[in-house]
Protein backbone atom coordinates (compact mmCIF):
# COMPACT_ATOMS: atom_id res chain seq x y z
CA UNK A 1 0.00 0.00 0.00
CA UNK A 2 0.91 3.11 -0.85
CA UNK A 3 -0.02 7.14 0.25
CA UNK A 4 1.82 9.76 -0.80
CA UNK A 5 4.69 8.70 -1.40
CA UNK A 6 5.34 6.14 1.64
CA UNK A 7 5.23 2.40 1.85
CA UNK A 8 2.51 2.01 4.21
CA UNK A 9 3.10 -1.78 5.35
CA UNK A 10 -0.10 -3.98 5.51
CA UNK A 11 0.71 -4.63 9.60
CA UNK A 12 -1.22 -3.68 12.77
CA UNK A 13 -0.85 -1.91 16.46
CA UNK A 14 -1.19 -4.05 19.06
CA UNK A 15 -2.35 -2.24 21.98
CA UNK A 16 -3.73 -3.58 25.29
CA UNK A 17 -5.90 -2.35 28.02
CA UNK A 18 -4.85 0.42 30.21
CA UNK A 19 -6.19 2.57 33.40
CA UNK A 20 -6.51 6.28 32.73
CA UNK A 21 -7.14 9.31 34.12
CA UNK A 22 -8.00 12.92 33.54
CA UNK A 23 -6.18 15.69 35.66
CA UNK A 24 -7.38 19.22 34.88
CA UNK A 25 -4.52 21.83 36.42
CA UNK A 26 -5.03 25.75 36.91
CA UNK A 27 -3.02 28.18 37.59
CA UNK A 28 -3.11 32.19 37.75
CA UNK A 29 -1.75 32.41 34.28
CA UNK A 30 -1.02 29.77 31.32
CA UNK A 31 2.56 29.64 32.37
CA UNK A 32 2.03 27.87 35.77
CA UNK A 33 -0.49 25.89 34.95
CA UNK A 34 1.83 23.86 32.09
CA UNK A 35 4.49 24.16 34.54
CA UNK A 36 2.68 21.83 36.76
CA UNK A 37 1.49 20.09 34.18
CA UNK A 38 4.98 19.41 32.61
CA UNK A 39 5.94 17.69 35.97
CA UNK A 40 3.45 15.69 36.95
CA UNK A 41 3.98 13.85 33.35
CA UNK A 42 7.69 14.05 33.72
CA UNK A 43 9.22 10.69 33.85
CA UNK A 44 6.30 8.98 32.75
CA UNK A 45 7.38 7.79 29.11
CA UNK A 46 6.54 4.15 29.42
CA UNK A 47 5.32 1.40 32.27
CA UNK A 48 8.35 -0.27 31.57
CA UNK A 49 10.87 1.86 34.04
CA UNK A 50 7.99 4.49 35.24
CA UNK A 51 5.11 2.42 36.38
CA UNK A 52 3.08 4.70 34.72
CA UNK A 53 2.90 6.49 30.90
CA UNK A 54 1.59 10.48 30.72
CA UNK A 55 0.70 13.42 28.71
CA UNK A 56 -0.29 17.15 28.20
CA UNK A 57 -3.39 16.44 26.49
CA UNK A 58 -4.32 20.09 25.49
CA UNK A 59 -4.35 23.81 27.40
CA UNK A 60 -7.92 24.75 28.00
CA UNK A 61 -9.21 28.09 27.73
CA UNK A 62 -10.61 29.76 31.58
CA UNK A 63 -14.24 29.35 29.99
CA UNK A 64 -13.31 24.73 30.16
CA UNK A 65 -11.85 24.94 33.56
CA UNK A 66 -14.19 24.71 37.01
CA UNK A 67 -12.15 27.47 38.64
CA UNK A 68 -12.25 29.99 35.62
CA UNK A 69 -8.71 29.89 35.59
CA UNK A 70 -6.40 28.60 32.62
CA UNK A 71 -5.59 25.34 33.15
CA UNK A 72 -4.08 22.28 31.04
CA UNK A 73 -5.25 18.63 31.06
CA UNK A 74 -3.14 15.61 31.16
CA UNK A 75 -3.82 12.23 30.87
CA UNK A 76 -2.21 9.42 32.87
CA UNK A 77 -2.41 5.86 32.73
CA UNK A 78 -0.90 2.54 34.65
CA UNK A 79 -1.30 -0.79 33.88
CA UNK A 80 -4.21 -1.63 36.84
CA UNK A 81 -6.18 0.76 39.03
CA UNK A 82 -4.29 0.35 42.09
CA UNK A 83 -0.90 1.42 40.21
CA UNK A 84 -2.91 4.21 38.87
CA UNK A 85 -4.59 5.93 42.21
CA UNK A 86 -0.89 6.08 43.89
CA UNK A 87 0.71 7.04 40.68
CA UNK A 88 -2.07 10.37 41.30
CA UNK A 89 -1.53 10.59 44.62
CA UNK A 90 2.46 10.97 44.43
CA UNK A 91 2.16 13.12 41.03
CA UNK A 92 -0.37 15.46 41.94
CA UNK A 93 0.98 15.45 45.77
CA UNK A 94 4.46 16.09 44.04
CA UNK A 95 3.52 18.27 41.42
CA UNK A 96 0.91 20.27 41.67
CA UNK A 97 0.64 20.70 45.16
CA UNK A 98 4.18 21.91 45.55
CA UNK A 99 3.47 23.99 41.78
CA UNK A 100 2.41 27.63 42.52
CA UNK A 101 -1.16 28.96 42.24
CA UNK A 102 -2.24 26.00 40.88
CA UNK A 103 -5.89 23.92 41.95
CA UNK A 104 -6.40 20.05 40.88
CA UNK A 105 -9.54 18.67 39.21
CA UNK A 106 -10.63 15.37 37.69
CA UNK A 107 -11.46 15.43 34.44
CA UNK A 108 -13.10 12.64 33.31
CA UNK A 109 -16.90 11.42 34.04
CA UNK A 110 -16.22 7.24 34.93
CA UNK A 111 -18.42 5.26 37.11
CA UNK A 112 -15.52 4.09 39.17
CA UNK A 113 -13.31 6.38 41.47
CA UNK A 114 -9.75 6.60 43.30
CA UNK A 115 -9.05 8.71 46.23
CA UNK A 116 -6.40 11.37 45.29
CA UNK A 117 -7.25 14.70 47.32
CA UNK A 118 -8.87 12.66 50.31
CA UNK A 119 -5.44 11.13 50.19
CA UNK A 120 -3.42 14.48 50.40
CA UNK A 121 -5.35 16.24 52.56
CA UNK A 122 -3.26 15.02 54.95
CA UNK A 123 0.05 17.61 54.52
CA UNK A 124 -2.64 20.28 56.09
CA UNK A 125 -1.50 18.73 59.00
CA UNK A 126 -4.82 18.85 60.75
CA UNK A 127 -5.67 22.25 59.27
CA UNK A 128 -7.02 21.28 55.99
CA UNK A 129 -10.71 21.70 55.44
CA UNK A 130 -13.24 20.12 52.80
CA UNK A 131 -16.22 21.74 51.09
CA UNK A 132 -18.53 19.61 49.30
CA UNK A 133 -20.38 21.71 46.23
CA UNK A 134 -22.61 20.04 43.75
CA UNK A 135 -21.85 16.35 45.46
CA UNK A 136 -18.17 16.99 45.14
CA UNK A 137 -16.00 17.29 47.63
CA UNK A 138 -12.84 19.10 47.33
CA UNK A 139 -10.21 19.46 49.77
CA UNK A 140 -8.25 23.08 50.99
CA UNK A 141 -4.94 22.20 52.00
CA UNK A 142 -3.17 25.28 53.80
CA UNK A 143 0.46 26.01 52.15
CA UNK A 144 2.93 28.54 52.80
CA UNK A 145 1.96 30.66 49.25
CA UNK A 146 -1.99 30.44 50.92
CA UNK A 147 -4.00 27.51 49.88
CA UNK A 148 -4.14 23.94 47.92
CA UNK A 149 -7.37 22.73 46.04
CA UNK A 150 -7.94 19.43 45.04
CA UNK A 151 -10.89 17.69 44.15
CA UNK A 152 -10.97 14.27 46.16
CA UNK A 153 -11.88 11.68 44.32
CA UNK A 154 -10.83 11.46 40.45
CA UNK A 155 -12.49 9.31 37.97
CA UNK A 156 -10.21 6.51 36.89
CA UNK A 157 -11.53 4.13 33.25
CA UNK A 158 -10.25 1.40 31.05
CA UNK A 159 -8.65 3.08 28.48
CA UNK A 160 -5.86 1.88 25.61
CA UNK A 161 -2.09 1.99 25.86
CA UNK A 162 0.64 0.80 22.83
CA UNK A 163 -1.28 2.47 20.23
CA UNK A 164 1.74 3.26 17.99
CA UNK A 165 2.93 4.17 14.51
CA UNK A 166 6.86 3.86 13.56
CA UNK A 167 8.15 6.08 10.72
CA UNK A 168 11.49 5.15 8.52
CA UNK A 169 13.48 7.31 6.24
CA UNK A 170 16.46 7.74 4.33
CA UNK A 171 18.06 9.65 6.98
CA UNK A 172 17.64 10.74 10.59
CA UNK A 173 16.50 14.56 9.73
CA UNK A 174 13.86 13.18 7.29
CA UNK A 175 12.35 10.62 9.54
CA UNK A 176 12.19 12.72 12.59
CA UNK A 177 10.67 15.33 10.28
CA UNK A 178 8.16 12.72 9.25
CA UNK A 179 7.43 11.54 13.01
CA UNK A 180 7.43 15.19 14.16
CA UNK A 181 4.42 16.02 11.71
CA UNK A 182 3.09 12.70 12.61
CA UNK A 183 3.16 13.97 16.53
CA UNK A 184 1.80 17.36 15.98
CA UNK A 185 -1.18 15.78 14.00
CA UNK A 186 -1.78 13.47 16.32
CA UNK A 187 -2.02 16.46 19.27
CA UNK A 188 -5.46 17.53 17.99
CA UNK A 189 -7.36 14.58 18.69
CA UNK A 190 -9.02 14.81 22.29
CA UNK A 191 -8.61 11.92 24.49
CA UNK A 192 -5.14 10.42 23.54
CA UNK A 193 -1.66 11.43 25.12
CA UNK A 194 2.57 10.75 23.26
CA UNK A 195 4.00 9.86 26.51
CA UNK A 196 7.65 9.98 24.60
CA UNK A 197 9.98 13.27 24.78
CA UNK A 198 8.14 15.58 22.21
CA UNK A 199 6.06 12.77 21.37
CA UNK A 200 8.48 10.78 19.62
CA UNK A 201 10.79 7.76 20.75
CA UNK A 202 14.00 7.11 19.09
CA UNK A 203 13.85 3.32 20.56
CA UNK A 204 11.62 1.38 20.21
CA UNK A 205 11.97 -1.53 22.15
CA UNK A 206 11.24 -5.58 21.82
CA UNK A 207 9.66 -7.76 25.03
CA UNK A 208 12.52 -9.68 26.62
CA UNK A 209 16.48 -9.54 26.61
CA UNK A 210 19.46 -11.70 26.22
CA UNK A 211 20.13 -10.44 29.91
CA UNK A 212 18.04 -12.29 32.63
CA UNK A 213 16.10 -9.27 34.56
CA UNK A 214 15.12 -6.91 31.37
CA UNK A 215 11.99 -7.21 30.57
CA UNK A 216 12.58 -5.22 27.50
CA UNK A 217 15.57 -4.20 24.77
CA UNK A 218 15.96 -2.76 21.71
CA UNK A 219 14.18 -3.61 18.79
CA UNK A 220 17.21 -4.57 16.30
CA UNK A 221 14.41 -5.50 13.56
CA UNK A 222 14.38 -2.08 13.30
CA UNK A 223 17.89 -0.95 13.65
CA UNK A 224 19.32 0.12 10.74
CA UNK A 225 22.84 -0.37 11.96
CA UNK A 226 22.26 -3.65 12.59
CA UNK A 227 20.33 -4.40 9.07
CA UNK A 228 23.25 -6.77 7.98
CA UNK A 229 23.29 -7.99 11.50
CA UNK A 230 20.25 -9.47 12.77
CA UNK A 231 18.71 -12.61 10.82
CA UNK A 232 15.23 -11.34 10.95
CA UNK A 233 15.62 -7.27 10.12
CA UNK A 234 12.51 -5.08 8.97
CA UNK A 235 14.54 -2.20 7.70
CA UNK A 236 14.41 -1.79 4.05
CA UNK A 237 17.51 -1.48 2.20
CA UNK A 238 17.75 2.60 1.50
CA UNK A 239 16.32 3.02 4.98
CA UNK A 240 18.66 4.87 7.62
CA UNK A 241 16.69 5.76 10.28
CA UNK A 242 13.19 5.00 12.59
CA UNK A 243 10.97 6.67 14.83
CA UNK A 244 8.01 5.13 16.60
CA UNK A 245 5.27 7.45 18.44
CA UNK A 246 3.41 5.48 21.37
CA UNK A 247 -0.51 6.41 22.03
CA UNK A 248 -2.30 6.02 24.95
CA UNK A 249 -5.85 6.90 25.01
CA UNK A 250 -9.21 6.96 26.97
CA UNK A 251 -10.65 4.69 24.11
CA UNK A 252 -9.52 2.41 20.96
CA UNK A 253 -11.84 5.10 19.04
CA UNK A 254 -9.36 7.72 19.93
CA UNK A 255 -6.30 6.07 19.41
CA UNK A 256 -7.29 4.93 16.24
CA UNK A 257 -8.13 8.19 15.11
CA UNK A 258 -5.09 9.62 16.28
CA UNK A 259 -3.09 7.23 14.79
CA UNK A 260 -4.90 7.75 11.58
CA UNK A 261 -3.88 11.37 11.14
CA UNK A 262 -0.33 10.24 11.99
CA UNK A 263 0.02 7.87 9.88
CA UNK A 264 -1.27 10.65 6.86
CA UNK A 265 0.60 13.34 8.01
CA UNK A 266 4.04 10.94 8.05
CA UNK A 267 3.32 9.65 4.38
CA UNK A 268 3.48 13.59 3.32
CA UNK A 269 6.01 14.44 5.49
CA UNK A 270 8.85 12.46 3.83
CA UNK A 271 8.28 9.03 5.93
CA UNK A 272 9.35 6.38 3.36
CA UNK A 273 7.82 3.63 4.65
CA UNK A 274 5.52 3.46 7.89
CA UNK A 275 4.68 0.39 9.86
CA UNK A 276 3.45 -0.26 13.28
CA UNK A 277 4.39 -2.59 15.85
CA UNK A 278 2.84 -5.64 17.27
CA UNK A 279 3.70 -8.90 19.55
CA UNK A 280 2.04 -11.18 17.20
CA UNK A 281 -1.45 -10.51 18.26
CA UNK A 282 -0.38 -12.42 21.42
CA UNK A 283 -0.60 -9.66 23.51
CA UNK A 284 -2.99 -7.09 23.38
CA UNK A 285 -7.16 -7.16 22.37
CA UNK A 286 -6.80 -4.11 20.20
CA UNK A 287 -5.45 -4.75 16.81
CA UNK A 288 -5.44 -1.67 14.78
CA UNK A 289 -4.70 -2.40 11.20
CA UNK A 290 -2.63 0.34 9.42
CA UNK A 291 -5.08 -0.52 6.20
CA UNK A 292 -8.10 0.57 8.03
CA UNK A 293 -6.27 4.22 8.77
CA UNK A 294 -5.54 4.96 5.15
CA UNK A 295 -8.07 7.87 3.97
CA UNK A 296 -10.97 6.58 2.07
CA UNK A 297 -10.63 3.22 4.28
CA UNK A 298 -13.70 1.54 4.99
CA UNK A 299 -15.69 3.58 2.62
CA UNK A 300 -17.66 2.08 -0.44
CA UNK B 1 -48.32 19.01 35.91
CA UNK B 2 -50.47 19.29 39.07
CA UNK B 3 -51.64 22.74 40.50
CA UNK B 4 -52.86 23.71 43.48
CA UNK B 5 -54.93 26.89 43.72
CA UNK B 6 -55.98 27.86 47.30
CA UNK B 7 -59.44 29.15 47.18
CA UNK B 8 -59.46 31.41 50.17
CA UNK B 9 -56.74 32.69 52.45
CA UNK B 10 -57.36 30.22 55.97
CA UNK B 11 -58.30 32.07 59.11
CA UNK B 12 -55.88 30.29 60.81
CA UNK B 13 -51.98 28.26 59.41
CA UNK B 14 -52.75 25.43 57.56
CA UNK B 15 -50.41 23.06 57.50
CA UNK B 16 -49.52 21.43 54.29
CA UNK B 17 -47.08 18.60 55.56
CA UNK B 18 -46.37 15.86 53.27
CA UNK B 19 -47.78 17.42 49.68
CA UNK B 20 -44.33 17.20 47.55
CA UNK B 21 -44.62 16.09 44.22
CA UNK B 22 -43.14 13.19 44.75
CA UNK B 23 -45.57 12.27 47.56
CA UNK B 24 -48.45 13.46 45.17
CA UNK B 25 -46.74 11.85 41.85
CA UNK B 26 -48.66 8.68 41.92
CA UNK B 27 -51.40 10.19 42.82
CA UNK B 28 -55.08 10.31 41.20
CA UNK B 29 -56.41 13.63 41.50
CA UNK B 30 -58.97 12.12 44.20
CA UNK B 31 -56.79 10.96 45.96
CA UNK B 32 -54.81 14.41 46.28
CA UNK B 33 -58.16 16.25 46.93
CA UNK B 34 -58.42 13.43 49.88
CA UNK B 35 -54.91 13.76 51.40
CA UNK B 36 -54.86 15.18 55.13
CA UNK B 37 -53.63 18.63 56.27
CA UNK B 38 -53.99 20.25 59.29
CA UNK B 39 -56.10 23.90 59.40
CA UNK B 40 -54.58 24.70 62.80
CA UNK B 41 -55.75 21.81 65.34
CA UNK B 42 -58.01 20.54 62.93
CA UNK B 43 -57.84 17.68 60.66
CA UNK B 44 -58.74 18.64 57.18
CA UNK B 45 -58.28 17.48 53.35
CA UNK B 46 -56.55 19.41 50.67
CA UNK B 47 -59.59 19.73 48.60
CA UNK B 48 -61.08 21.36 51.33
CA UNK B 49 -58.38 24.16 50.31
CA UNK B 50 -57.39 23.84 47.35
CA UNK B 51 -58.74 23.93 43.51
CA UNK B 52 -56.95 21.17 42.00
CA UNK B 53 -56.22 20.78 38.47
CA UNK B 54 -53.80 19.32 35.89
CA UNK B 55 -51.98 15.64 36.26
CA UNK B 56 -49.92 14.67 38.92
CA UNK B 57 -46.23 13.84 38.26
CA UNK B 58 -42.89 15.34 38.42
CA UNK B 59 -44.16 18.97 38.53
CA UNK B 60 -46.10 20.53 40.86
CA UNK B 61 -47.59 23.69 41.34
CA UNK B 62 -49.20 25.95 44.30
CA UNK B 63 -50.71 29.09 43.74
CA UNK B 64 -52.73 31.39 45.81
CA UNK B 65 -52.32 33.60 48.52
CA UNK B 66 -49.80 31.08 50.59
CA UNK B 67 -48.65 33.25 53.55
CA UNK B 68 -50.36 30.95 56.23
CA UNK B 69 -49.80 27.44 54.68
CA UNK B 70 -47.04 26.28 56.25
CA UNK B 71 -44.77 22.95 55.58
CA UNK B 72 -45.13 24.20 51.46
CA UNK B 73 -42.66 21.15 50.19
CA UNK B 74 -41.56 20.01 53.60
CA UNK B 75 -39.88 16.89 53.68
CA UNK B 76 -39.79 16.48 49.53
CA UNK B 77 -37.31 14.25 48.13
CA UNK B 78 -37.47 14.55 44.26
CA UNK B 79 -39.10 16.23 42.14
CA UNK B 80 -39.82 20.14 41.24
CA UNK B 81 -42.42 22.10 43.35
CA UNK B 82 -42.95 25.84 42.38
CA UNK B 83 -44.66 28.62 44.57
CA UNK B 84 -46.50 31.22 42.37
CA UNK B 85 -46.21 33.45 45.02
CA UNK B 86 -45.09 34.21 48.96
CA UNK B 87 -45.27 30.75 51.26
CA UNK B 88 -45.37 30.67 55.00
CA UNK B 89 -43.29 29.43 57.84
CA UNK B 90 -40.89 25.55 57.59
CA UNK B 91 -41.33 25.95 53.61
CA UNK B 92 -39.16 23.22 52.36
CA UNK B 93 -38.37 21.80 56.04
CA UNK B 94 -36.27 18.82 55.62
CA UNK B 95 -36.28 18.42 52.25
CA UNK B 96 -33.52 16.09 51.25
CA UNK B 97 -34.26 16.51 47.55
CA UNK B 98 -35.61 18.02 44.09
CA UNK B 99 -36.31 21.81 44.03
CA UNK B 100 -38.67 24.18 45.24
CA UNK B 101 -38.46 27.27 43.76
CA UNK B 102 -40.99 30.46 45.38
CA UNK B 103 -42.01 33.28 43.21
CA UNK B 104 -42.40 35.36 46.57
CA UNK B 105 -40.84 35.31 49.66
CA UNK B 106 -41.17 32.67 52.35
CA UNK B 107 -41.68 32.87 56.20
CA UNK B 108 -39.60 31.88 59.23
CA UNK B 109 -37.83 28.51 59.53
CA UNK B 110 -37.61 27.89 55.64
CA UNK B 111 -35.80 24.65 54.76
CA UNK B 112 -34.75 24.18 58.51
CA UNK B 113 -32.89 20.63 58.60
CA UNK B 114 -32.70 20.66 54.86
CA UNK B 115 -30.59 17.00 53.69
CA UNK B 116 -30.77 17.95 50.17
CA UNK B 117 -31.97 19.35 46.91
CA UNK B 118 -32.38 23.35 46.18
CA UNK B 119 -34.29 25.63 47.67
CA UNK B 120 -34.69 28.80 45.57
CA UNK B 121 -36.71 32.32 47.01
CA UNK B 122 -37.17 35.29 44.54
CA UNK B 123 -38.25 37.32 47.02
CA UNK B 124 -36.91 37.17 50.77
CA UNK B 125 -36.79 34.74 53.40
CA UNK B 126 -37.53 34.99 57.56
CA UNK B 127 -35.28 34.00 60.57
CA UNK B 128 -33.49 30.72 60.86
CA UNK B 129 -33.25 30.29 57.41
CA UNK B 130 -31.47 26.68 56.61
CA UNK B 131 -31.37 26.59 60.49
CA UNK B 132 -31.70 24.03 63.21
CA UNK B 133 -34.99 22.78 64.26
CA UNK B 134 -36.07 23.59 67.96
CA UNK B 135 -33.85 21.51 69.79
CA UNK B 136 -31.46 20.26 67.50
CA UNK B 137 -27.96 20.87 67.54
CA UNK B 138 -27.05 20.40 63.88
CA UNK B 139 -29.57 22.62 61.22
CA UNK B 140 -28.69 22.11 57.17
CA UNK B 141 -27.03 18.75 56.20
CA UNK B 142 -27.01 19.29 52.70
CA UNK B 143 -28.25 21.16 49.19
CA UNK B 144 -28.67 24.50 48.24
CA UNK B 145 -30.28 27.61 49.46
CA UNK B 146 -30.65 30.62 47.22
CA UNK B 147 -32.40 33.49 48.30
CA UNK B 148 -32.45 36.57 45.55
CA UNK B 149 -33.71 39.21 48.49
CA UNK B 150 -32.74 39.35 51.98
CA UNK B 151 -32.67 37.04 55.25
CA UNK B 152 -33.70 37.06 58.30
CA UNK B 153 -31.43 36.75 61.52
CA UNK B 154 -29.98 33.42 62.15
CA UNK B 155 -29.68 31.66 58.64
CA UNK B 156 -27.66 28.68 58.68
CA UNK B 157 -27.40 28.27 62.69
CA UNK B 158 -26.09 25.31 63.13
CA UNK B 159 -25.54 24.40 59.65
CA UNK B 160 -24.07 21.34 58.99
CA UNK B 161 -22.99 21.40 55.19
CA UNK B 162 -24.38 22.44 52.38
CA UNK B 163 -24.75 26.03 50.84
CA UNK B 164 -26.70 29.19 51.94
CA UNK B 165 -26.29 31.80 49.76
CA UNK B 166 -28.65 35.20 50.17
CA UNK B 167 -28.12 37.87 47.34
CA UNK B 168 -29.54 40.99 49.78
CA UNK B 169 -28.81 41.26 53.53
CA UNK B 170 -28.64 38.21 56.12
CA UNK B 171 -29.79 39.74 59.46
CA UNK B 172 -27.82 39.33 62.79
CA UNK B 173 -26.09 36.10 63.73
CA UNK B 174 -25.88 34.39 60.96
CA UNK B 175 -24.18 31.22 60.74
CA UNK B 176 -24.88 31.43 64.80
CA UNK B 177 -22.96 28.08 66.10
CA UNK B 178 -22.47 26.44 62.50
CA UNK B 179 -20.20 23.26 62.76
CA UNK B 180 -19.57 23.23 58.92
CA UNK B 181 -20.91 24.46 55.66
CA UNK B 182 -21.28 27.85 53.74
CA UNK B 183 -23.04 30.88 54.07
CA UNK B 184 -22.49 33.88 51.07
CA UNK B 185 -24.22 37.06 51.89
CA UNK B 186 -23.38 39.45 48.79
CA UNK B 187 -25.66 42.66 50.57
CA UNK B 188 -23.99 42.44 54.14
CA UNK B 189 -24.09 40.97 57.65
CA UNK B 190 -25.94 41.47 60.69
CA UNK B 191 -24.28 41.75 63.82
CA UNK B 192 -22.60 38.63 65.42
CA UNK B 193 -21.96 36.40 62.23
CA UNK B 194 -20.80 33.35 63.01
CA UNK B 195 -21.17 33.54 66.55
CA UNK B 196 -19.97 29.83 68.51
CA UNK B 197 -19.27 28.62 64.70
CA UNK B 198 -16.82 25.49 65.40
CA UNK B 199 -16.00 25.02 61.49
CA UNK B 200 -16.99 26.28 58.16
CA UNK B 201 -17.04 29.56 56.24
CA UNK B 202 -19.39 32.65 56.19
CA UNK B 203 -18.82 35.55 53.00
CA UNK B 204 -19.19 38.79 52.96
CA UNK B 205 -18.84 40.82 50.41
CA UNK B 206 -18.70 44.33 52.22
CA UNK B 207 -17.92 45.36 55.53
CA UNK B 208 -18.82 43.58 58.90
CA UNK B 209 -18.30 43.95 62.63
CA UNK B 210 -16.83 41.34 63.83
CA UNK B 211 -16.98 39.56 67.31
CA UNK B 212 -13.60 40.11 69.11
CA UNK B 213 -13.15 36.38 69.46
CA UNK B 214 -12.37 36.29 65.76
CA UNK B 215 -8.46 36.92 64.73
CA UNK B 216 -7.15 37.67 61.23
CA UNK B 217 -5.12 35.71 59.39
CA UNK B 218 -4.45 37.40 56.05
CA UNK B 219 -5.75 38.71 52.74
CA UNK B 220 -5.88 36.31 49.77
CA UNK B 221 -7.33 34.57 46.89
CA UNK B 222 -9.55 31.82 48.69
CA UNK B 223 -9.57 29.12 45.36
CA UNK B 224 -12.52 27.40 46.71
CA UNK B 225 -14.21 30.33 46.42
CA UNK B 226 -14.24 30.87 42.98
CA UNK B 227 -16.22 27.96 42.74
CA UNK B 228 -18.80 28.48 44.76
CA UNK B 229 -19.09 31.70 43.28
CA UNK B 230 -18.98 30.70 39.59
CA UNK B 231 -21.63 28.39 40.57
CA UNK B 232 -23.88 30.64 42.04
CA UNK B 233 -23.38 32.82 39.46
CA UNK B 234 -24.86 30.19 36.94
CA UNK B 235 -28.10 29.62 39.14
CA UNK B 236 -28.63 33.44 39.02
CA UNK B 237 -27.33 34.96 41.81
CA UNK B 238 -25.80 38.39 40.65
CA UNK B 239 -22.04 38.20 41.31
CA UNK B 240 -19.35 40.28 39.79
CA UNK B 241 -16.26 39.42 38.56
CA UNK B 242 -14.63 41.58 41.36
CA UNK B 243 -15.85 38.90 43.77
CA UNK B 244 -15.00 36.11 41.83
CA UNK B 245 -11.64 37.24 41.39
CA UNK B 246 -11.16 39.09 44.37
CA UNK B 247 -8.97 39.16 47.55
CA UNK B 248 -10.63 38.36 50.84
CA UNK B 249 -9.59 38.75 54.18
CA UNK B 250 -9.55 36.08 56.43
CA UNK B 251 -10.36 36.06 60.09
CA UNK B 252 -10.78 32.59 62.22
CA UNK B 253 -13.18 31.65 64.62
CA UNK B 254 -15.36 31.38 67.16
CA UNK B 255 -12.32 31.89 69.49
CA UNK B 256 -14.04 30.26 72.34
CA UNK B 257 -15.35 27.10 69.82
CA UNK B 258 -12.45 25.66 67.69
CA UNK B 259 -11.19 28.68 65.92
CA UNK B 260 -11.89 25.84 62.84
CA UNK B 261 -14.42 28.47 61.41
CA UNK B 262 -13.95 31.38 59.17
CA UNK B 263 -15.37 34.35 57.73
CA UNK B 264 -13.84 36.13 54.85
CA UNK B 265 -14.59 39.28 53.76
CA UNK B 266 -14.34 41.14 50.52
CA UNK B 267 -11.60 43.79 49.99
CA UNK B 268 -12.89 46.47 49.32
CA UNK B 269 -11.54 49.32 46.78
CA UNK B 270 -11.36 51.73 49.67
CA UNK B 271 -9.09 48.99 51.94
CA UNK B 272 -7.05 48.70 48.66
CA UNK B 273 -6.28 52.45 47.95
Amino acid sequence: MRLAGAEIVDTFAEAFPMWGARILMTAETPGWAHEAARSLTGFATSVIGCKCEAGIERELDPAETPDGRPGVSALLFAPDRDGLAKRLVERVGQSVLTCPTTACFNGLEAEKTVNVGGQLRFFGDGYQASKVLDGRRYWRVPVMEGEFLVQERFAVAEGVGGGNIIMLGVDSASALRAAEAAAAAMRSVRGVILPFPGGIARSGSKVGSRYSGLMASTNDALCPTLRAQVPNTEVPPGVGSVFEIVIDGLTVEAVSDAMAQGLDAAARSGASHVTAGNYGGNLGPYHIALKDLLPGAGEG
Amino acid sequence: MLTLTLREQPTVPLETDGVTPDRLAPCSRDEVEALTVWHGNRRAKVGDFFAVSGQAGEELRVEGDLRRVKFLGAGMTAGRLTIAGDAGMHTGAGMSGGELVVAGAVGDFAAVGMRGGRLVVEGSAGHHLGAAHQGERAGMRGGEILVHGDAGEQVGAGLRRGLIAVAGRAGAAAGLRMLAGTIVALGGLGARPGAAMRRGTIVAMSEVTLLPTFAFNCTYRPQFLRLYLRRLRALGLPLTDQQIEGRYARWSGDGLELRRGEILILESERSLA
